[in-house]
């Protein structure tokens, strides 16, 4: 393969030159283990809670606040099944949505088999709860709600600050798992009423396997991972050190560029979507158009599959993703394009391309172009165009 | 890659693509949502098939699957067509990851339905032939919700 053009930012990033230069010596030099006694270990430990301080300083929360982890996943997991464990004495429902990441889906599923209740709450067409909905759902047994920050498929951002205010006036812990939303929205724990919040180093230019979790003071939390007192006593592990340094430095170089950054990838995003929804017929933007990740596109191309799409745009070097049957590992297309009101066979022909800082308006301009043959070429061999251009005409 | 070179060609590069105006016998299988639709078109004159056509929806096992299946059935006598099963298929493609091979049994049951609508069309039986059960006829609308 000679170039490729990545346009999967939301699958995962490149590290960061600057992320990598900041980590290396912690593989080669600093490798020691935190909770060693001697000097240089205490020099490891600085590293890791200079980290922290950075990640505090980025969502205005404390250093004390901030638990590492293993990404969003654990993140998620520890988040839920901590709380719910925590709580139980109080109550044993929870509220979520439909369209959460199937790290918060599945963990749901999993305590609705240990007895607690789950309400998933619908979103409208453009993937957004609905705030009624929410309260209506709230009940004396509540312990805790937990919507996405930002969704991962279609990038529609919730209305966080609204739930906060919300679940803090009732008394409700309220968890959002921001695994796509930190480093590229701006996020006040305290002004958005957050209790705890999922994130994740390696959509964000840091390595894989590091994510934290911000866990309010005062909330009592289950331990997930049992063993040594790292991480306060609350999450057992010898501590990540290159990875923690990566995230922390990532976190921060994001929120140093964020305001430049974001409007400079919504203006490529919105010519993007401009572009293909004015070259392709019976195509649409899935999700709301302003109130959007600044690099989220999920397009639905009517009468072709998507992974097709894909296997055709694989052949440019341009890397994407579908929320297809055949690219979700099962038979049924995307949970959240079903919830926002998809019928299946549309569903199974969409396109999502998720940009980040290293994608240039030249690697745009080639998308632009190479996309709509790869449409016309999959709908000539499509019996659903066949059948809608013969009743068109009859 | 998740596919055999062989797949990836037959996707890249589809044999046989297209419709037969007077075709002998068209089958349409599968469910758009599913995700896949092939419809196969046959050209049978004196119990051989001369021809096949296709059109498919779906990812690119099924886009192969009908294109190798169309392959092995030209030329065909309509008995030795029916030998041409999903595992057939999936061997000429030098197999397929488990999760697609309901492609391979899609291509086969495509192939049944063209043969099918043949022998219907002619008023004649195909022994060891069965009315393929993913069968969905032009006039007919997809299967709603209860699929």
């Amino acid at each position: 393969m000679d170039r490729i053009y990545y346009f999967d930012n939301a699958a995962t990033t490149r590290v960061s030159p600057e992320v990598i230069d900041e980590i290396s010596k912690y593989f080669s030099e600093s490798y020691f283990n935190p909770s060693s006694i001697y000097t240089p270990a205490q020099k490891t430990k600085e590293a890791v809670e200079k980290a922290r301080e950075k990640v505090a300083r980025a969502f205005n929360a404390d250093t004390k606040e901030i638990y590492f982890t293993s990404g969003g996943s654990e993140s998620d997991n520890w988040a839920i099944k901590g709380i719910a464990e925590a709580y139980a004495d109080k109550g044993r429902h929870i509220i979520t949505t439909a369209i959460e990441h199937h790290a918060v889906l599945h963990t749901c599923e999993y305590l609705e088999t240990k007895g607690y209740e789950i309400t998933y709450l619908p979103v409208d067409q453009d993937g957004l709860i609905s705030l009624d909905d929410l309260k209506k759902a709230i009940r004396p047994d509540t312990i805790l709600i937990t919507v996405m920050f930002a969704n991962n498929e279609i990038g529609t951002i919730q209305p966080i600050g609204e739930i906060g205010k919300i679940a803090r006036e009732h008394g409700i812990i309220f968890h959002t798992d921001a695994v796509q939303a930190a480093g590229h929205v701006p996020i006040d724990v305290k002004e958005l009423n957050i209790d705890l919040m999922s994130m994740s180093g390696h959509k964000l230019y840091a390595p894989k396997g590091v994510g934290a979790l911000y866990i309010r003071k005062g909330i009592k939390i289950k331990n997930l991972i049992h063993g040594g007192q790292q991480e306060r006593g609350r999450r057992a592990t010898t501590e990540n050190v290159p990875g923690i340094v990566g995230l922390g430095k990532a976190v921060e170089s994001a929120c140093a560029n964020m305001q430049e950054e974001t409007e400079r990838q919504r203006r490529m995003r919105d010519r993007i979507i401009d572009g293909i929804l004015s070259k392709i017929d019976h195509c649409w933007l899935n999700g709301s158009r302003e109130k959007r990740l600044p690099g989220n596109i999920n397009i639905s191309f009517e009468f072709v599959e998507g992974e097709s799409i894909l296997l055709l745009l694989d052949m440019y070097g341009i890397c994407g993703s579908s929320g297809s049957a055949c690219t979700s590992g099962s038979l049924d297309p995307s949970h959240v394009l079903l919830a926002i009101g998809l019928p299946h066979e549309k569903a199974h022909g969409s396109l999502r391309i998720t940009l980040g800082r290293f994608n240039t308006e030249e690697e745009a301009d080639y998308l632009i172009e190479k996309l709509p043959p790869i449409i016309e070429r999959l709908r000539q061999m499509s019996p659903l165009y066949e059948e809608y251009i013969k009743n068109k005409r009859g | 890659m998740m596919y055999s070179e062989k797949v990836m060609d037959h996707f890249m590069n589809p044999r046989n693509v297209g419709e037969i105006e007077d075709a002998s016998g068209v089958g349409t299988v599968g469910n758009a949502k599913c995700g896949d639709i092939m419809k196969i078109f046959l050209k049978i004159e004196d119990g051989v098939v001369l021809d096949a056509k296709f059109k498919t929806f779906g990812c690119g096992a099924a886009v192969a699957t009908s294109s190798m299946a169309t392959e092995l059935i030209k030329g065909k006598t309509i008995k030795e067509a029916l030998e041409i099963t999903n595992k057939a298929v999936m061997e000429a493609l030098d197999g397929l990851p488990p999760i697609k091979v309901h492609c391979s049994c899609l291509a086969e049951e495509a192939l049944h339905a063209a043969l099918w609508d043949y022998a219907e069309k002619n008023g004649i039986v195909i022994e060891g032939l069965e009315k393929p059960v993913n069968d969905i006829s032009e006039h007919e609308h997809l299967p709603e919700e209860d699929y």
